[in-house]
């Protein structure tokens, strides 16, 4: 499985890479805003994204519209410090499949991964 | 400031440190601030616009500052590091961003973070927003939020806060 993680903080891609790797996702790729990762993402071919909302260059919404316009199915989990409801309606309208705010623990992260790859998966 | 724009901090923190650090915080008896120097040697600081503008400044002692990072990156790690700026960086993101969620039916954005670090900086804020100190007490040392915002009015939206830090 292969996972592509975009955040502007390295401590946060380590944090969620140490998490994948117990999950047993080893072939992950790292962004560190959504330009950088629009770079990446044709070599790559991510089968997983997870991305953060606020970063410099180009924002995790921007990535998600300019993303979606071409590829429909690949699941994007949005892990962001943007809590309020409006901000969630706002991401899954623009095409997120799951959601997890920070600070999170790694438990969550987990299962919010297993459950968006399931649900994906039957659909 | 309405006191409805601390308490959300003080949840905020509380969350951030027992979640990803699994420490918790201890919060004193917030106050004003007198003068623009840096309460401690490494300042976290973040932007606010929208409905309510100003910034917000996570302030730690060095050595306290350090052992947060430490915690929070599983490894040991000095301000000399390059990944140092980038955990502070990431705490006080996380502190505003949960404690705009706290503001009702709030418009907030905020900022990507900035980072000092050095002895006797100065944190230049809107002179006319009255800062407040809320001081925290951890097992790693004391460290405090300076929040610095106001409500705007919708007509003044388009006007952001600001924050220039100097050293």
């Amino acid at each position: 499985m292969r996972v592509m993680l975009i955040d502007d903080s390295k401590t946060m891609r380590n944090i969620q890479k140490s998490v994948l790797k117990q999950l047993g996702y080893t072939e992950l790729e790292e962004a560190c805003d959504g330009q950088d990762a629009l770079s990446k993402i044709g070599a790559f071919q991510p089968e997983l994204i997870l991305l953060d909302w606020n970063m410099p260059n180009m924002d995790g919404l921007t990535f998600v519209k300019s993303f979606r316009s071409t590829n429909k199915t690949t699941p994007i989990i949005m892990v962001t410090t943007e809590a309020e409801k409006s901000r969630v309606i706002e991401a899954i309208k623009a095409g997120v499949n799951n959601y997890v705010v920070k600070p999170f623990t790694p438990d969550v992260l987990s299962q919010r991964i297993e459950e968006t790859l399931s649900r994906c998966a039957s659909s | 400031m309405d006191a409805s724009y601390i308490t959300p901090f003080v949840v905020s923190i509380q969350n951030v440190f027992t979640t990803m650090l699994q420490l918790p915080v201890e919060v004193g008896e917030p106050r004003i601030k007198t003068g623009s120097k840096a309460s401690h040697d490494v300042s976290g600081i973040i932007g606010m616009s929208g409905d309510v503008t100003g910034s917000i400044v996570l302030s730690f002692p060095l050595e306290t500052a350090e052992a947060i990072v430490s915690l929070f990156c599983g490894e040991s790690l000095g301000s000399d590091s390059d990944d140092f700026a980038d955990a502070i960086g990431e705490l006080v993101n996380m502190v505003s961003g949960g404690a705009k969620a706290g503001f009702d039916g709030k418009q907030v954005s905020i900022s990507c973070p900035s980072v000092v670090v050095g002895t006797d900086h100065y944190i230049s804020q809107q002179k006319d927003v009255p800062c407040v100190v809320i001081p925290c007490t951890t097992d790693c040392g004391e460290l405090s939020i300076e929040v610095a915002i106001r409500e705007q009015s919708r007509a003044a939206t388009s006007e952001s806060g600001s924050e220039v830090a100097s050293h």
